[in-house]
């Protein structure tokens, strides 16, 4: 599974658990029109984590949390695993 | 005092001996003629009015040492046998310990410590003693970090509990206990054989789980005490399977509802009984209902337990507790008014106190504070969990997140992991408040328990 499917699949089966309806997830999306609040946000966090091994936002000390969906994504794909 | 109104231990075993036990995992030490014997090599009056530090590696010598022993020492500070040798010092300072008791003569030699006795089985024919005093009895608390403190106790604060509820019916039980006896939870159990006319079955660290439960079929255990975390030890083994004893305490934790079942349906011709006791504030109380939590009219004044509820943590006052912390700098054991603060906080809900955790064992949670004994009580309700343990995980987001390590029953199928994780995270949404739902849930084969029998929680 790619990376940016395991992405796209845990925040679905947050939002699903979260009671969340979310809107279509393309690359621009904002971040806070997903409707995830923080606490949703770091759920999606370590579960990643588990599943990849991979924490961006921990990694790197200088990393902004990502706008939007896209770049959320990328944190993902640009760490070498 | 006159000396008449001295009793020790001694003098609980005047009456009927015979057919009496107490026994390890390798001796059977009877007490038929135990009052004329000693363990002590014979040189239990060079005790007399001494401090005693009791440093054994085993619980048979220990608990013989103490029936020796009190009524002739001032006091005896029972050491517990995960205790770290780098305390013994502070300890032996704060007790003003003069002498110890040892089956390791020469780790002593040149202690500083005056006088060292050996403690040796098998046991020798001795003069019986006659009680000259009340010894203090001082135990540690079982806190994980620092120098423990010293808690002091008599004899009759110890047996305050068991005296109240007389004698045992029917036959003399015998007793057990997965407790070490040198804790205040073991203690209890090896008291309460002492004083009731039965026998003892020790436990041992360093037994296999399923040879100690064979051993207490063996040697017909009656009544047993352990913590929640050793029960669910227990159940998950499947070696309670033909045990059978008529009684099941629990002690130490939190007892939730869904070890009480598992206890239950595990042993369904035992009472099962949630007694409520810490170092400090003593035996509180017993809960015989099947239930988890307490009556809340179990409040106020009751067989002499006085207990209140301040800022959410129990409050006890009662002839029990113990007088107080021993040491140059040891802080009062009791507030003004002579109730101890057990740092255990309850919650009432309905006509009922339950606990929900312990005052310094709270994790934060986003800037919330969470106790995780709250969220494993919901988890362990889960027809397949046994066992589990939340705590906090650090979260780039919020700072903390909650996190849970479940151990599954035995024989469940692993592939509706999944579906019990859905089950688990459905049920604590429904009950928790959202910030209190682990974000991730991790099966795990077994959880670390600490050598005082309660699941460690290194984090908190």
């Amino acid at each position: 599974m790619s990376v940016r499917s395991k992405v796209i699949e845990a925040i679905q089966q947050i939002a699903r658990e979260q009671h969340v309806t979310l809107p279509a997830l393309s690359d621009d999306l904002s971040l806070h029109e997903t409707g995830f609040d923080s606490l949703a946000f770091a759920i999606l966090v370590a579960r990643l984590e588990d599943d990849t091994g991979i924490d961006p936002f921990t990694i790197s000390e200088d990393a902004a949390f990502p706008a939007t969906v896209g770049d959320f994504v990328r944190a993902y794909e640009n760490v070498p695993a | 005092m006159s000396p008449r109104e001295i009793f020790a231990l001694r003098d609980h075993l005047g009456a009927e001996l015979k057919g009496r036990t107490i026994s390890d995992a390798h001796d059977v030490v009877s007490l038929t003629d135990i009052l004329s014997q000693t363990v002590l090599g014979g040189r239990l009056h060079e005790l007399s009015g001494r401090s005693v530090l009791l440093k054994l590696s085993d619980q048979l010598r220990s608990g013989l040492a103490m029936i020796e022993l009190d009524g002739i020492a001032r006091r005896m500070l029972l050491c517990p046998p995960d205790l770290n040798p780098n305390h013994l010092d502070a300890l032996i300072a704060d007790a003003a310990i003069d002498a110890v008791v040892t089956d390791e003569p020469d780790r002593w030699a040149g202690s500083g410590v005056a006088l060292v006795i050996t403690a040796q089985l098998p046991l020798q024919a001795a003069a019986p003693a006659k009680s000259e005093r009340a010894t203090e009895w001082l135990m540690l608390t079982s806190g994980t970090s620092g120098v423990p403190k010293i808690v002091g106790h008599t004899l009759e604060a110890l047996t305050g509990a068991i005296v109240a509820e007389g004698p045992a019916r029917g036959p003399a039980p015998v007793w057990a206990t997965f407790y070490d006896i040198r804790r205040y939870g073991g203690l209890q159990i090896f008291l309460r054989a002492v004083l009731s006319g039965g026998s003892m079955v020790l436990s041992d660290p360093h037994e296999a789980l399923g040879d100690h439960v064979a051993r207490l079929k063996a040697r017909g255990v009656s009544h047993i005490s352990g913590t929640p975390s050793h029960w669910r030890k227990l159940l998950m083994s499947g070696s309670a399977a033909q045990f059978a004893p008529a009684y099941v305490r629990l002690s130490g934790e939190i007892a939730d509802q869904a070890v009480l079942d598992g206890l239950k349906a595990a042993f369904p011709n035992s009472s099962v009984g949630h007694a409520y006791a810490s170092t400090e504030a003593g035996v509180g109380f017993a809960v015989n209902d099947g239930l988890e939590g307490f009556p809340a009219d179990y409040l106020g004044n009751r067989n002499g337990v006085e207990m209140k509820v301040v800022d959410g943590s129990l409050r006890i006052r009662s002839t029990r507790t113990a007088h107080a912390y021993v040491g140059r700098d040891a802080a009062a054991l009791t507030d003004d008014d002579g109730f101890v603060d057990s740092g255990d906080i309850v919650e009432l809900r309905g006509d009922r106190y339950y606990f929900v955790g312990r005052r310094g064992g709270i994790i934060n949670i986003g800037g919330l504070k969470v106790h995780p004994e709250e969220i494993e009580a919901v988890i362990n309700r889960h027809p397949d969990v046994r066992m589990s343990r939340a705590k906090s995980r650090k979260s780039p987001i919020t700072g903390g997140i909650v996190v849970a390590d479940v151990i599954l029953t035995e024989g469940t199928d692993p592939t509706r992991a999944k579906e019990i994780r859905d089950q688990i995270l459905e049920r604590c949404r429904a009950q928790l408040a959202s910030h209190k739902v682990p974000a991730v849930i991790r099966f795990v084969e077994a959880l670390d328990v600490t050598p005082a029998g309660k699941l460690a929680r290194t984090d908190a």
